[in-house]
Formats: C-alpha cells, sequence, structure tokens
C-alpha cells in the first residue's frame, strides 16, 4: 500500500477568551477515518460541504496535526511529523489546490512558483532549473516562453495547469487534489481532468481525488468514498457505487446531482432530503445522518453503524437494497 | 479528431499582455493627473532640498547670513519679497527662501528617515505577531497598543530632557511613534494573507517559515505598507515641526520649518511673508504626499480602495470582476 | 404580446485597461409563466445582460430595448424602475448572505418590501405575510424563524428566505441569477424543487441564470446559451441537448464527465479559453477555439439564423443548417462541411 490512513480523528478547538484561551468545544471535523491507496490508484473522496474531505486532505498532506489516528506512506509512519522530518517526504506527497486564483502568488512570476519545490528542496540550479520549468510548462500545456508572467496574466484553466506543473515538479509519487477542477468552467474542468488522467498514466502517478461533484469523481476515481458530517459512510469501487448504491445518503447525492439530459432529468425520481447538514460541533447521536434519512428507525439514533462490507464498504444499519424506492418510503419533500 | 492537439494556449497568447504589477501599476498612475502632479511637486520639493546648498552658492545667501543693511528696514523689521530676497527676510535680515530651502532638507530628512526607520520596524514586528500568533502576537500586539496610546509631546519632552533636543533624538522619537502603525496594518494583513492558498501551497512543498514569510507573504505587503509610509511621511515632517516649533526638535539656528515658524510668529501682523511662506510650503508638502500616497494606493490595487480610501472613481464594474472571480 | 421583450442590448464598460463589451447586442423574449434559461460561463455576459436591464450597473454604457409589458425598462428613472423591480420583477442572486442585510431580522426585511411597495400595509399584516411566505418556501417553524436574523440561517434556508422575498409582491418575472451555485447537492435539488412549485403555483415567468447545463436539463422551457455577449444558440430544452446546432453547444455538452459514455475515457474539452471581453476575436467570437472554423468565421459574424432543429431552434454559425446533433456522424457532416 502506497498511503494507509487509519483512523484519523481531527478536531479543532473552539476557543473563547482574549488573554486566556478557554476551549469550550470542539469542530469534528474529521471522525475516524481509514482507508488505503494503492501505487497507480485514484481514490475519489465526495461530500458535501463541511463534511471534513478537504480537512481529511490536509491532514494526509501533513498540513494539519492529527488529533489521534495513523497516516502511513509507503509503510513509514508519518503522523504528525515535526517539519524537518516531514520535508523528506514532502518530495513524494503533493497537493494540487482548489482555487486557482488563490492558489497563486499574484506577485511572484510563474517561473519561480514552479521552480519553488525544485529551490527548496536543492533539486535543481541556475539554467538547468529554468530548463526543468520550462519542460514543466510545456508538459501540462503552457506556453514555455511564458515563464516570465505573473499569474494574473493567466486564465483560470491556465492557471490550474501552473498549479499541476508546480505540483509535478518533485516528481511525487501521491499528489492529493482537492477540489482542483470545481472553480472551473465545463470546458475547461475537461481539459484539466484530461491532463491529470494523461499524466497518471506517463508517472504513474496516485491521485487522492476531492470533490464535490459527483459525477467528475466517477470519471477520475478507480474507487469513491462518500463521507458525511466527518465519517465515510460508503466506500466502493466507482461503478459499483454508482449502480448499486448501499448508503440513503449516497442515494440521495447520486438523485441530486444534476444531469446534462431532460429525458434522464425528467424520468429521475429525486430524494429529496429535509433540511441542511448538520454542525459538526454537535453532531447528531448515532448514525450521523439519521435525522435526515428517510430509513432512519430507533436504532440509527442510537447505535453508530461501523463501515463494514455488506457486498462493499458501508457505515448503515439499514441499507438500501437494489430496486428499493427511497421516494415512496420518504417523508414529503419540505 | 483534432481537439486535443490545438495548444491551448495558442489561443489566448494575444490576451496576455505579459505586463508585471508594477507596470500596470504605472499605467494605471500615468492617468491620474492629481497623483502626477503631486508626484512632480515632490520631486521638484526634493530636488530643491538638495540643491540648497547650489542654490545659496549661486544667489550668495548664506542661510544663517545676516543682511543688516539690505535685508532689514529701518525700524528693524523684515523685508518683504523682492527681486533679491524671493519670500522676504526673516528677523534678523535672512534670506527667508534659503532658510526655507534648508529647513525643507532637514524636514524631509526627519520625515523620510524617521518613517524608513518606523517602516522597516513594523513590517518585521507586524509579519512575526501575524504570522506566528499566539503568544508572540499577544505580546506584540500589546506592545503596540501601550506605544498607541502614549501621550506624545509628554514623551518627547521626556526624551530631550534626558538627552537634550537634536536631530537624532527628533528622529528617534518620530519613528517611535510611527512603527506601531505600520505594525498594526502588516499584523491585519499578515494574518489575512497567511490563510492564503498559496502559502498554504508553499508549506505543502516544504518551505520554511522563513522563506514563506520574506518570499511569499512579504511582497504582498508591499502596497500596503508603500502607501501606508507615504502617508506617514507627511505626518512625520508635521510632527518634526511641532516638535521644532516648542523647542523640542532641531536646535536654531539650524533652519527647520517649525523653527521658522516658531520664529515667526511674533511678526505675523507685521511680516506676512515670514509666516506665510514656510506654512505654506508645509502645507505643499504634506498635501503632495498625501496625494502621492492616494494616487499610489489606487494604482498598485484598485481593489484596496474599499479597504480605506475615499475615492471610489474606478469605471470597472464590481459585477464584473465578481463574474471574473468565480471561475476561468 | 411578450412579458418581456429584449432586442439588441449591447452593454459596455469603459475601465483604464479598455472597453469591456460586456454584451453585444442580445434579443430574446420570455412569455407569461414561462421559463427561460441563459446558460454561458464566466465572461459570457449572461449575468450582465439582466443587471444591465434591471438598473442594477449603474457604471455600464447601455443601449437597445428591454419591453416589459410594453415599457422600456432603459429609459425610466432610477425611482420608476425601482418601483418595477420588487413588484413586478425580482430577482435571486446567487450569493444570499450577501443580498440580506446581516444587521435585519429575515422577517423585517421581508415585511419591509410590503411597507415600501405597499405603503397600506399594517405591521400586524405584514408580519403574517412574511410568516405566511416563509411557510410556503419550506422553514420550519416560520412563527419563530422571522425573528431570527440572516446569519442563524444555514445556506439553503437564506435562499429559501430569498425566494420569500422574491414572491412577497406576486410578481411576473423572477430572475435568478445562479440560485443554486453556492449551495450544496442535495441542497440545491430541494432549491431546484422549490422553484418549480412556486413558479407553477403562481404561473410566473422565470429567467434563470446558470453556467450549469445540469441544472438547467430539468426545468427550462427555452434555452439560450451565450457566448462572448451574443447568443451563441437558441432552442427549446430538448433539441438544445439532443440536436445542437452550434460547435460552443456541442462543445459544452460534450465536456461534461459522463457524457462521453466510459468512466476514464479522455473527455473531449473545448480547447483554449474564453476570450478576452476588451479583445474580442473578429467575425464568430468562438472562431479561433472552433475544430470546424472556416475562413468565413473569421471574417464575418454570423447572425442568428433559423437551424433544422424544430421550434424556435436558431444558431449563430456559418455551418449548414442541417448540421445538428451530437456523436459521430454529426461530428463527420460538420468536418465535411468544413471541407467543402
Amino acid at each position: 500500500m502506497l498511503l494507509e490512513v487509519e483512523n484519523v480523528v481531527k478536531h479543532f478547538p473552539i476557543t473563547t477568551g482574549m488573554l486566556v484561551k478557554q476551549t469550550v468545544g470542539h469542530v469534528r471535523a474529521v471522525d475516524g477515518v481509514s482507508f488505503d491507496l494503492s501505487p497507480g490508484e485514484t481514490l475519489g473522496l465526495v461530500g458535501e460541504t463541511g463534511c471534513g474531505k478537504s480537512t481529511l486532505a490536509r491532514c494526509v498532506a501533513g498540513l494539519h496535526p492529527v488529533t489521534s489516528g495513523r497516516v502511513r506512506f509507503d509503510g513509514d509512519d508519518i503522523t504528525n511529523l515535526p517539519r524537518a522530518r516531514m520535508r523528506a517526504y514532502r518530495r513524494d506527497i503533493q497537493v494540487i489546490f482548489q482555487d486557482p486564483y488563490g492558489s497563486l502568488n499574484p506577485r511572484r512570476r510563474v517561473g519561480s512558483i514552479i521552480a519553488d519545490p525544485l529551490v527548496v528542496h536543492r533539486v535543481s540550479r541556475g539554467a538547468e532549473l529554468r530548463r526543468t520549468v520550462q519542460e514543466l510548462m510545456e508538459r501540462v500545456g503552457l506556453n514555455p516562453e511564458h515563464y516570465n508572467r505573473f499569474p494574473a496574466e493567466f486564465s483560470g484553466g491556465q492557471r490550474q495547469r501552473i498549479g499541476v506543473a508546480r505540483a509535478l515538479a518533485l516528481r511525487p509519487r501521491l499528489i492529493i487534489c482537492d477540489e482542483p477542477v470545481s472553480a472551473l468552467d465545463v470546458s475547461i474542468q475537461a481539459q484539466i481532468l484530461n491532463l491529470l488522467k494523461d499524466l497518471q498514466d506517463d508517472f504513474g502517478l496516485t491521485y487522492l481525488f476531492i470533490a464535490h461533484d459527483l459525477s467528475v469523481v466517477r470519471h477520475i476515481s478507480d474507487r469513491i468514498a462518500v463521507m458525511y458530517l466527518g465519517k465515510v459512510v460508503e466506500l466502493a469501487g466507482a461503478d459499483e457505487l454508482h449502480e448499486h448504491p448501499r448508503h440513503p445518503y449516497t442515494n440521495a447525492l447520486l438523485s441530486a446531482t444534476a444531469v446534462a439530459d431532460p429525458d434522464e432529468a425528467g424520468r429521475r425520481r429525486r430524494i429529496i432530503l429535509t433540511g441542511d447538514v448538520p454542525s459538526p460541533i454537535d453532531p447528531p447521536s448515532g448514525c450521523h445522518f439519521h435525522p435526515r434519512c428517510p430509513k432512519a428507525r430507533d436504532r440509527c439514533s442510537a447505535e453508530e453503524p461501523l463501515l463494514v462490507p455488506r457486498d462493499h464498504l458501508v457505515a448503515c444499519h439499514f441499507p438500501v437494497e437494489a430496486g428499493e424506492d427511497l421516494t415512496a418510503s420518504g417523508r414529503r419533500p419540505a | 479528431m483534432t481537439l486535443t492537439e490545438i495548444r491551448p494556449d495558442a489561443v489566448t497568447d494575444r490576451t496576455i499582455a505579459g505586463r508585471s504589477p508594477l507596470q500596470l501599476a504605472w499605467a494605471r498612475i500615468r492617468t491620474d493627473k492629481v497623483a502626477l502632479v503631486s508626484g512632480l511637486t515632490v520631486v521638484l520639493l526634493c530636488a530643491l532640498a538638495l540643491a540648497a546648498p547650489l542654490i545659496a552658492a549661486w544667489n550668495g545667501h548664506d542661510p544663517d547670513e545676516q543682511f543688516r543693511d539690505t535685508g532689514i528696514t529701518a525700524q528693524g523689521l523684515p523685508i518683504a519679497p523682492n527681486g533679491t530676497f524671493w519670500f522676504g527676510t526673516d528677523r534678523l535680515g535672512r534670506d527667508l527662501f534659503i532658510r526655507v530651502l534648508y529647513g525643507a532638507r532637514v524636514s524631509l530628512l526627519v520625515g523620510v528617515v524617521a518613517t524608513g526607520l518606523a517602516a522597516l520596524v513594523g513590517v518585521v514586528v507586524g509579519l512575526l505577531a501575524g504570522y506566528y500568533g499566539g503568544v508572540i502576537d499577544t505580546v506584540l500586539s500589546r506592545l503596540m497598543d501601550v506605544v498607541l496610546s502614549f501621550p506624545y509631546l509628554i514623551f518627547a519632552i521626556a526624551v530631550v530632557s534626558i538627552a537634550g533636543p537634536s536631530l537624532t533624538a527628533t528622529i528617534g522619537v518620530i519613528a517611535f511613534y510611527s512603527w506601531a502603525a505600520i505594525a498594526r496594518v502588516v499584523r491585519g494583513q499578515t494574518l489575512s494573507l497567511k490563510e492564503r492558498e498559496y502559502v498554504e501551497a508553499a508549506r505543502s512543498i516544504g518551505c520554511g517559515d522563513l522563506r514563506i514569510m520574506f518570499v511569499d507573504i512579504l511582497p504582498n505587503l508591499l502596497a500596503p505598507v508603500i502607501v501606508l509610509t507615504t502617508l506617514l511621511v507627511p505626518a512625520a515632517i508635521v510632527f518634526e515641526s511641532t516638535l521644532s516649533y516648542l523647542g523640542l526638535g532641531i536646535v536654531p539656528p539650524t533652519p527647520s520649518w517649525g523653527n521658522l515658524l516658531s520664529e515667526a510668529q511674533g511678526f505675523y501682523r507685521v511680516a506676512y511673508w515670514y509666516l506665510g511662506f514656510p506654512a505654506a510650503t508645509l502645507l505643499l508638502t504634506t498635501l503632495a504626499f498625501n496625494l502621492v500616497g492616494d494616487g499610489i494606493r489606487d494604482a498598485i490595487d484598485p481593489r484596496t480602495e474599499r479597504l480605506f480610501s475615499r475615492r471610489r472613481r474606478r469605471s470597472r464594474s464590481r459585477s464584473l470582476s465578481r463574474s471574473r472571480r468565480k471561475g476561468a | 404580446m411578450s412579458l418581456l421583450e429584449v432586442t439588441d442590448l449591447k452593454v459596455t464598460f469603459p475601465t483604464s485597461d479598455g472597453l469591456v463589451q460586456a454584451v453585444r447586442g442580445l434579443s430574446f423574449t420570455v412569455d407569461r409563466g414561462r421559463t427561460l434559461a441563459i446558460v454561458g460561463e464566466s465572461g459570457s455576459g449572461k449575468t450582465v445582460s439582466t443587471q444591465a436591464i434591471l438598473g442594477l450597473s449603474p457604471r455600464a454604457d447601455i443601449s437597445g430595448t428591454a419591453l416589459f409589458e410594453g415599457v422600456n425598462l432603459l429609459q425610466l428613472d432610477r425611482e420608476q424602475l425601482r418601483r418595477i423591480r420588487g413588484a413586478e420583477i425580482s430577482v435571486v442572486f446567487q450569493d444570499p448572505l450577501t443580498s440580506l442585510h446581516p444587521l435585519y431580522k429575515v422577517g423585517w426585511q421581508i415585511e419591509e418590501l410590503f411597507r415600501v411597495h405597499q405603503p397600506g400595509t399594517g405591521r400586524a399584516e405584514a408580519r403574517k405575510r412574511a410568516i405566511e411566505l416563509l411557510g410556503l418556501v419550506g422553514i420550519p417553524r416560520p412563527d419563530r424563524r422571522v425573528d431570527d436574523y440572516p446569519h442563524q440561517f444555514s445556506g439553503g434556508m437564506r435562499q429559501r428566505a430569498m425566494i420569500a422575498m422574491s414572491l412577497a409582491l406576486n410578481p411576473k418575472l423572477i430572475v435568478a441569477d445562479e440560485p443554486t451555485t453556492a449551495l450544496d447537492a442535495t441542497v440545491q435539488a430541494q432549491i431546484l424543487e422549490l422553484i418549480g412549485r412556486v413558479q407553477a403555483e403562481f404561473d410566473i415567468a422565470l429567467i434563470l441564470i446558470t453556467h450549469d447545463l445540469g441544472v438547467v436539463a430539468g426545468i427550462a422551457d427555452e434555452v439560450l446559451v451565450m457566448y462572448a455577449g451574443l447568443v451563441a444558440e437558441r432552442a427549446d430544452r430538448r433539441t438544445l441537448y439532443y440536436r445542437p446546432h452550434h460547435p460552443y453547444t456541442k462543445g459544452l455538452l460534450e465536456s461534461i464527465p459522463g457524457s462521453t459514455g466510459a468512466r476514464g475515457g479522455r473527455l473531449r474539452p473545448i480547447p483554449g479559453s474564453p476570450p478576452s471581453l476588451i479583445d474580442i476575436p473578429s467575425g464568430c467570437a468562438f472562431h479561433p477555439r472552433c475544430p470546424y472554423a472556416m475562413p468565413v468565421c473569421a471574417a464575418e459574424r454570423p447572425p442568428l439564423a433559423t437551424v433544422t432543429g424544430g421550434g424556435g431552434h436558431a444558431s449563430a454559425c456559418w455551418l449548414p443548417h442541417e448540421a445538428v446533433g451530437l456523436g459521430p456522424e454529426a461530428d463527420a457532416l460538420r468536418l465535411r462541411a468544413k471541407e467543402a
């Protein structure tokens, strides 16, 4: 296994007080998540705002210390390593960020942004550095002559290519893609998805791919983990998850995903969930999803379901059976 | 199909202008007449101040030379501006024009050096406080509060009574008062900048704290710091004048604008020029610096105008920039 | 007569970098009770055009006509326009957090509408109607939530409150500008369902502005695809999705993951990026990105002409009228036209 994530928990303390800080609660951003990744594989991580997917990504990348649990990379325990020791692993684990506007320093030239990892890790310098940077730009579909320009002079899609080039510079083995296409227009999004796919084939990359759009995740992933309020509720192969979703939340999410097909949209029976995602400060008891779940029963609020294999991994006491209609048993849409 | 073979860049090459933020700022400031005129005024003032000895040598009027015969009336009063004494003379018959020029040397020197020192200290302190947070931030922030709440005149009087009035003491007092304002702004900006994704990106590739602070954060602070510094220079000049006026700053006979004003106060009924020219020069200088500061702020980053500006004359529509920000 | 008839709308913004041509001659109509979707990517002019019509872009230079029940909105003064906006035409924005005032209670903000537009309304009456409206849009326990501040609402509830406000004065037209873009998928589904329901219930016309073809597929009657400030294609919903004519529409549809069949295969994106609105390509603005571009495309701007999709299907493209559809056959047809 290239990456093993074992029961990772990340709680952010909520503090009050000016001089003396008091902890009054915790945001349970990630609440016990386990998965692993084989070399060359893509694992998609989907979920809605606040489900903890981005926090989890940052924990794996070593940008946030974890509260408890283990992260292993290539067999080595890299959980909460001190910065100096983590540096060695940074060459192998890189991140592509969501916001192509925010993730590039507006005051620095594109060439120096892409060169950053090479300079920091003392990989190359001088003329060789410039040649490497230009090769990287060429590889991701940018004009290498533009290395002297500033991020503001590039369009959103081109900026995301810059971010990809920077992540690629050290020839990492694992790239964590944190919503790399959700800020882009549809036509550009497809360009970047193709690029990521090509790079994976060329360099044998492993991706942890985070997104909120199920169709994007399905396109690029081998397996998909669905997160809800800090927990993985279902984990399965991409097609398996789409064809036989077993968790009611996955079902709802799939049915809510907009399709660009009027007939399909007309046929589709949407499972309209009631209410909003509860606060991760004080998540519901038992199964976090039970207040919104059309199948919820008493047991769901009392006992937390574990992620166990039922065809594939699912954390639900009463998984959805094939052919079961959740809209019929569901509550009236609000 | 050849869809993906078209190089994505080939299409938009012509829309990419290849201009740096500085070039963009310069392009914007060139269309700002107020800022241009003010900038020219500042440059002219500095040139005149630098050239003061040359001008004095050229017309043969030393700043401390007393023209008992030509520079003073029979009643012992200053004489009005004329062909020889462009700004008239003072109570001792000295050439006021030359003295105002020499005063500019002192005032500008104090203003620029004190503000420069303050900017240096302010940026470092603000960066440290904002970047590290926690105890460091608490201590440094309280320090800023203490400095900003000091009664400055009493402090200045105390310093002068111990060290004696001098150029160094004046610069020291002014720098001591100005750094905290800069540090506060820098701290605030750093707090928000360090949450930016590109700082996180820098951390993710393994950059150290110093590199992040000076390579990633500092360049983004330059705009507000330059603006604030430009606006603090006139404040420092006024501060110097105040101190000198009260006899706490530059020691006569070295002319500074404050000294000139102080000397002139008994004469404003009989010799308007004596008070008028130094006062007008001081006003012109501070106004020019302030307007230049405004102009630079608008030019460097048009978006910051909403943060702390009075002027709103950018024609770019907000809705347009909002829709631009969203996507590619 | 159509409810809203926009003819040759042009919107420009003078900036220090040059003249931004946001909308370059847009015409469309909306009938009573119908839904028109305006689809486009960033910078296509979809938002600017409706903002210009409603007098919400004060710094723009606007020309053309926008007849609302026979009255040209572009000639009204601010006061007259304000009276129509809110009462006859209401707007739902993308980000409800910026359009709700943070310091006033949600209920108060709805009551305010009655106070401004229907001065005769009493306090108790206004409050009663505010509670009714909040209930109508599915806010639980509206009698209590009416006294909440916007920050006490979740994103989805804020958008519901915005929709309640937009319904308050029985408008004839609602302009919804990316109403669900800021929301999560499950909440988006709720809001779209709500919009569809109130629209049918009160027979309101709807202009839905969005970048998401998936959102449109479920609710639009007619779809307008915009590119660089002009209509690229106009069609009823099914025609647009199944028999598109304009290569841009086709490119958009094929860019969507899942549209080209198997998972993991290559998508077929549109190459390049949208043009700068300061320096728009000559002729058809799409020609530098178009795989079927012919010499005429760079030379002359194609008019919006009727094509063979049926209904009001029209497309601004020099390809032959019958070159509609997706898939290899339609591709071949288009390529043959290009060679010819």
